[in-house]
């Protein structure tokens, strides 16, 4: 029975599809209908892009997002500015400062010293590219990593800068990233969605991440990120009441689906029949979903590569592994999103443990992909929202400082499908406060990225309120000196 | 498997060969050989409207370099004005993009059909592209002498005159005439009525957001009086449920949440505004004067603290208090949020485009953004009162407190359970008026020219014999010449009844937007809304008792190949329902409701660490503090909404989040509902509580397990219904085992009768809850 009420939906999907949907009226009933397939994209573009299909032979297939949440000091990590220990103590000179706006956090300090770094910067790899002794598992892996230094955004504040580098736009309610590549692409996996998102805590200090944050907006919801969590319910809802066994779960199924066809023979309502199958691509995530998060099948050598922490659930080494397997499994997006990088103040101390925290778990992703022959379709990133400021932010002594927001300029790394291995993109100024070349602002950054997955992002396009939206809004440009 | 455009048949369907209006649903995706939105079956209309057929190409794919943005305008030619298109071109002064009459020397239809495509329009860069049909519907609009006329949402609302038909019985009221003439002319039949009973629980989750009740529906059933119906509406009228569901798409317009809205989210505490929007809707306020008090009741002459209460609507909006923020980026931001919702929630245009630059499609300046925002822009406030973590401000500047003594004698109706001190953000101006300036690119830090309070003429010229404040405001949106409010808002209900608007764009009726599917009869409904004094319960009652929404919701194959999205109305409305009418179903059914009105929003069951995982670990919300009791089990528009952590039952159903103000919920079907209604526990304790209770009314299996589906469906279950039900009972009877059965019983704080016999009870909880999954059980049919 089961089975006929499946196939009777299919064919009236069809049905459905052939009479209805190809008239590209758009319909609040047809987005569901459009998706044969758990969490596949759905809807075409403008310019004729089925869903699942991308303009151009993409270079990756899917992302890895190692959002470093709060901000990382470029000048502690990757951005080595050898003159800022020279001049530390010393007042940032005003012709460097511009017209820079300040937060309200330093706009009424009475002065702005400069601030070396505390730690030591050694050069790696084929690019020699500078990395920090915070990084030293990082720094292994430097060939097979693309840092930019010269990033950019808009925001000053964590909020919209957040969301600006989520979702193309300061202002929530844009979809995001991993929204725009499930609309894009479509899923790999029929079990599992298109975009999910992992959170970690981190130590240092931290700000808030919001689940607006992996919004779907003003697309289908079924591209929204669906956050995967630690402990016995990793996706909300997913496990049967205790008492309930799979082979009753499936009895309930089989019941539901002959009496929504009751209904369905009456209605004739094509909601019905995607109904039904929803709740058939439910039951199949209920299996699918824990065997991805179950990581305790996995061998000593890929424990001992991501650190003991990764078989602690929540941290951030064992959500890299997570991801690297949920990656493997199809998924197009993993957001990770990692608290703690806010270092205002006590920066020292605290970035020391909060880079500890990620260094080892973030190379081990790179190198675990690579063994596996996954790199080379996988983009991996890591990187925050913006920068800090080269001068500090309160009291300056001899061991301790903080820094500022600072929207100016800020190192991120890629690695994987379509990015250039071992190459340093850009350049900042010798005080770390400007970029001296090749500056690559959100939207570009955005182009590059969907460019790298095969996607136009003039592209791809959906249109809401009358109006055209793009991940990249209106501008973004192609960062072509960094793709493979 | 992907259904991909080439698997995909061109099948000609012929909907309506006559109507011009409906052409925009004869677009076809693509075969292999034709162009997207391109289909080779379409038929020129013998006259060409340029509203219908000609502005909608125009708007879409020229406008944006040829239209009202001076910006961006290229070439200095702009194609939205008759006077500019027909005018000799600026480069060209030889030649003049339209010619009436002539489309072989105008250049509009030389450039959209030049092979050269340095020369094609719009061109191929700009990744637009004409079909075959629109550049034969622009071709012929040219030779039919290229007539322009305003766009139907700026021209004054007429009283439309009653359209003839031939089944004049059928008609139940005026807006069945307008609807069966259409269906006529298409050679189509309305549906059926639908039976009492999906009636009953259609009519009854509209006006209330409830199901009716086993009592109501055998009243129903019995009554046999020919007025019934219309008896039955009158009384949900009447309850205080029908302020309540009112409320609810009033509450996603006006952006209304429990925290702040930003980083780290804190408490808010703007609920009794929420309180006096049931208010307002049960006392049936006419509408005019329920949004003049939200705008303005500040202003009023004498204005007192309920008017005051009420402008909280605008104070609803995201408040920032990430630390260090610059503060006059913030308040910029309100007041711009507060000039956007005046566009989208009360005039269905898209204002918002027009913050940085003038618009590109709609006849909006960025000069007439900032006049309206300057209507705002004198509110004593500042970006940032308070930092998270820090003193927690409930509400902000200006704000209004609120003492028992008042609630006692004058704002009875705010629900205010205890004695602490009780304050709500509201308006109130400054002394001195704060200067307005046009923002550059809508930057803060870049002003420009100064304006001052204004309104877009495109739309209706700003009187002079207004104030020039927010009551003057007010009075121009009603302002009996005013083309959109009313048509706006009549729309807006229409989309609450019948699952979509007569303009399907609620928030957008500009050059955008879609085309009303029955101009007249949305300006019919405008008219008459207006000239009885924007009467609510009137106009929701016209809708609800006409032979149009009274009908059955089945599709035959037939209409669903010649309409599927129902846009000619030859069907009734079927939908799946809110996701706050959907917990309040599941509440309501098993008896477990808590039937209070307003007070401070409550937190059911949430699955753990939502909160938790995604905090900083400052503020009142950084952790979930589940309520319990009676708080567990109040209707669904009261779960607290932190809005960067929404309730993840009601978003996962499409509530909204309330981030900005909305006017339309996506309705989408997906497996993560499927997952809520299966194991929320809220719908598994409910399952339980009404097993236990159909138990001890000593009824039989047979019996408990046909009240259990009236009781939740809302109708009586068919035999074959009945016996898949009984049949699965008696299956699961046989393979319940005790400590299986403790188990499943022990989901939520309800308590269990003591005398339970936990394997029966278990088991007709498990035929409960597969009712609750029924398709039909979350759906209006």
């Amino acid at each position: 029975m089961e089975k006929e009420v499946i196939e009777h939906g299919f064919s009236m999907n069809r049905r459905r599809f052939f009479t209805g949907v190809g008239m590209g009226i758009g319909s609040m009933a047809l987005g569901s209908l459009l998706m044969p397939d758990l969490f596949s994209g759905s809807g075409s573009t403008e310019t004729g892009l089925a869903p699942g299909i991308p303009h151009f032979a993409p270079k990756a297939k899917r992302v890895i997002y190692l959002f470093q949440n709060g901000a990382p000091a470029q000048q502690e990590l990757f951005d080595y500015k050898p003159l800022l220990r020279e001049m530390t103590g010393k007042e940032i000179p005003a012709s460097v400062r511009g017209m820079q706006r300040l937060t309200g956090m330093t706009a009424y300090q009475s002065s702005l010293p400069l601030v070396g770094s505390f730690v030591d910067f050694k050069q790696y790899g084929q690019s020699r590219a500078w990395i920090s002794d915070l990084m030293p598992y990082t720094a292994k892996i430097a060939d097979d990593l693309c840092f930019i230094q010269s990033m950019y955004t808009e925001a000053i504040n964590h909020d919209p800068a957040l969301t600006f580098l989520q979702s193309g736009a300061q202002q929530g309610n844009r979809p995001s990233m991993g929204a725009w590549l499930s609309y894009g692409l479509g899923s790999e996996n029929k079990n599992l969605p298109a975009f999910t998102v992992l959170l970690s805590r981190g130590i240092g200090n931290g700000q808030g991440v919001y689940s607006k944050l992996w919004t779907n907006g003003f697309l289908d919801s079924v591209h929204q990120g669906v956050q995967f969590s630690k402990g016995e319910d990793p996706v909300l809802y997913l496990k049967d009441a205790e008492g309930l066994s799979r082979g009753e779960r499936r009895d309930m199924l089989d019941k539901l689906a002959e009496l929504n066809d009751l209904s369905y023979q009456e209605f004739g309502d094509p909601e019905i029949a995607s109904r039904i199958k929803q709740y058939e691509m439910a039951y199949r995530m209920q299996t699918a979903v824990p065997d991805v998060m179950d990581l305790s099948k996995e061998p000593d050598s890929i424990v001992n590569l991501y650190g003991p922490d990764c078989l602690v659930p929540g941290t951030f080494a064992a959500n890299c592994l997570l991801a690297r397997k949920l990656s493997e499994s199809g998924v197009r997006f993993v957001q990770l999103y990692h608290q703690g990088w806010d270092q205002h103040g006590n920066l020292p101390f605290e970035i020391a443990k909060q880079a500890k925290d990620v260094d080892q778990a973030s190379a081990a992703l790179v190198t675990d992909l690579k063994q596996r022959g996954l790199l080379d379709e996988t983009l991996v990133i890591w990187g925050g929202e913006f920068g800090r400021t080269s001068y500090t932010q309160g009291k300056l002594s001899m061991d301790n400082y903080g820094r500022d927001h600072h929207p100016r300029c800020f190192s991120i790394w890629m690695a994987g499908g379509g990015v250039k291995p071992g190459i340093v993109h850009g350049e900042t100024d010798e005080f770390g406060y400007n970029i001296a070349k090749d500056p690559v602002h959100v939207h570009d950054f955005h182009a590059t990225v969907l460019h790298m997955l095969g996607l136009n992002h003039e592209q791809l396009i959906f249109k809401h309120q009358g109006r055209r939206y793009r991940l990249t809004d209106v501008s973004g440009k192609v960062v072509n000196n960094i793709l493979v | 498997m992907y259904f991909k455009p080439t698997h995909m048949l061109c099948l000609p369907v012929k909907i309506l060969p006559a109507g011009r209006l409906f052409l925009i649903i004869l677009i076809f995706v693509s075969c292999k050989h034709l162009e997207p939105g391109e289909s080779e079956i379409r038929e020129l209309p013998d006259q060409v409207s340029y509203n219908f057929d000609i502005r909608p190409i125009l708007s879409d794919k020229c406008l944006s370099c040829h239209g009202p943005d001076a910006n961006k305008r290229k070439a200095d030619l702009r194609l939205d004005l008759p006077e500019s298109a027909y005018q000799a071109l600026k480069e060209h002064p030889g030649a003049h993009a339209i010619v009436p009459g002539n489309p072989e020397i105008s250049s509009l239809y030389l450039s959209i059909t030049a092979k050269d495509s340095a020369q094609l329009m719009p061109p191929p860069s700009s990744n637009l592209k004409l079909t075959r049909h629109e550049i034969a519907l622009l071709e012929r609009w040219i030779k039919q002498g290229a007539k322009y006329e305003k766009h139907w949402a700026f021209t004054p609302i007429r009283k439309s005159a009653l359209p003839g038909v031939d089944n004049e019985t059928w008609c139940k009221n005026e807006i069945d005439r307008f609807v069966l003439s259409k269906l006529e002319q298409q050679d189509l039949k309305p549906n059926l009525e639908t039976d009492k009973e999906r009636l009953l629980k259609r009519v009854s989750l509209d006006l209330t957001g409830l199901p009716p009740t086993l009592a109501q529906m055998d009243a129903f059933l019995a009554d046999q009086r020919p007025d019934a119906y219309e008896i039955m509406v009158d009384q949900f009228l009447q309850q205080p449920a029908y302020g309540e569901k009112m409320a609810l798409h009033w509450l996603d317009l006006a952006r209304y949440a429990d925290s702040h809205g930003y980083q780290d989210d804190g408490y808010r505490t703007q609920w009794p505004w929420r309180d006096w929007v049931i208010h307002a809707y049960n006392k049936n306020m006419p509408y005019n004067e329920f949004v003049t008090w939200q705008l303005a009741g500040d202003l009023l002459p004498g204005a007192g603290k309920e008017q005051l209460l009420a402008t909280a609507f605008n104070r609803n909006h995201k408040i920032t208090e990430e630390g260090g923020v610059i503060p006059e980026e913030y308040r910029t931001m309100y007041v711009s949020d507060r000039t956007d919702l005046v566009g989208k929630g009360l005039m269905g245009v898209t204002l918002e485009c027009a913050r940085c630059h003038d618009h590109k499609y709609d006849p909006f300046s960025q000069k007439d953004y900032y006049q309206l925002f300057a209507f705002f822009n004198n509110v004593k406030e500042v970006g940032i009162e308070s930092v998270i973590g820090g003193p927690e401000t409930y509400a902000k500047q200006p704000l209004m407190e609120i003492s028992n003594t008042e609630v006692r004698q004058l704002l009875h109706f705010i629900n205010k359970p205890d004695t602490n001190r009780l304050i709500v953000s509201v308006m109130g101006d400054l002394d001195t008026i704060r200067p307005t300036r046009v923002l550059n690119r809508g930057q803060y830090d870049m002003p420009g020219d100064t304006v001052v309070p204004g309104t877009p003429a495109s739309i209706l010229p700003f009187p002079a014999a207004y104030p020039a404040n927010r009551l003057g405001l007010a009075k121009w949106l009603f302002d009996p010449k005013h083309p959109l409010t009313a048509r706006f808002y009549v729309n807006l209900l229409w989309q609450e009844f019948f699952g979509k608007g007569l303009v399907k764009t609620t928030g957008d009726f500009g050059m955008q937007g879609e085309l009303p599917s029955h101009p007249a009869l949305l300006d019919w409904l405008a008219y008459d809304f207006i000239q009885h004094n924007w009467n609510i319960k009137r106009l929701v009652k016209m809708m609800v008792t006409s032979a149009t929404y009274r009908q059955s919701g089945e599709i035959s194959p037939d209409k669903l190949a010649r309409d599927p999205e129902n846009i000619l109305l030859a069907r009734g409305p079927r939908y799946r329902i809110a996701a706050e009418l959907i917990r309040d179903l599941v509440l309501s059914s098993s008896g477990l409701l808590n039937k209070s009105i307003g007070g401070p929003s409550v937190k059911p069951y949430q699955p753990p660490g939502l909160w938790e995982g995604a905090t900083s670990g400052r503020g009142l919300l950084s952790v979930y503090q589940q309520d319990h009791g009676t708080l567990l089990y109040r209707r669904g528009m009261y779960t607290l909404i932190k809005r960067t952590v929404p309730p993840p039952s009601m978003i996962i159903f499409d509530a909204s989040n309330r981030d900005i103000c909305e006017v339309k919920r996506l309705k989408t079907n997906t497996p993560l509902q499927a997952l809520v209604m299966m194991n929320d526990p809220a719908v598994l304790e409910a399952s339980r509580v009404l097993a236990a209770r159909l138990i001890n009314e000593k009824n039989t299996p047979e019996q408990a397990i046909n009240k259990a589906f009236r009781t939740i469906v809302c109708r009586k279950p068919t035999a074959k219904e009945l016996k898949i039900l009984v049949d699965y009972h008696q299956k699961i009877v046989l393979g319940m085992k005790e400590e299986q059965a403790v188990k499943l019983l022990s989901v939520g704080e309800y308590p269990l009768p003591e005398n339970a016999k936990k394997k029966e009870l278990a088991s007709l909880m498990r035929i409960v809850n597969t009712i609750y999954n029924l398709e039909e059980t979350i759906t209006k049919s």
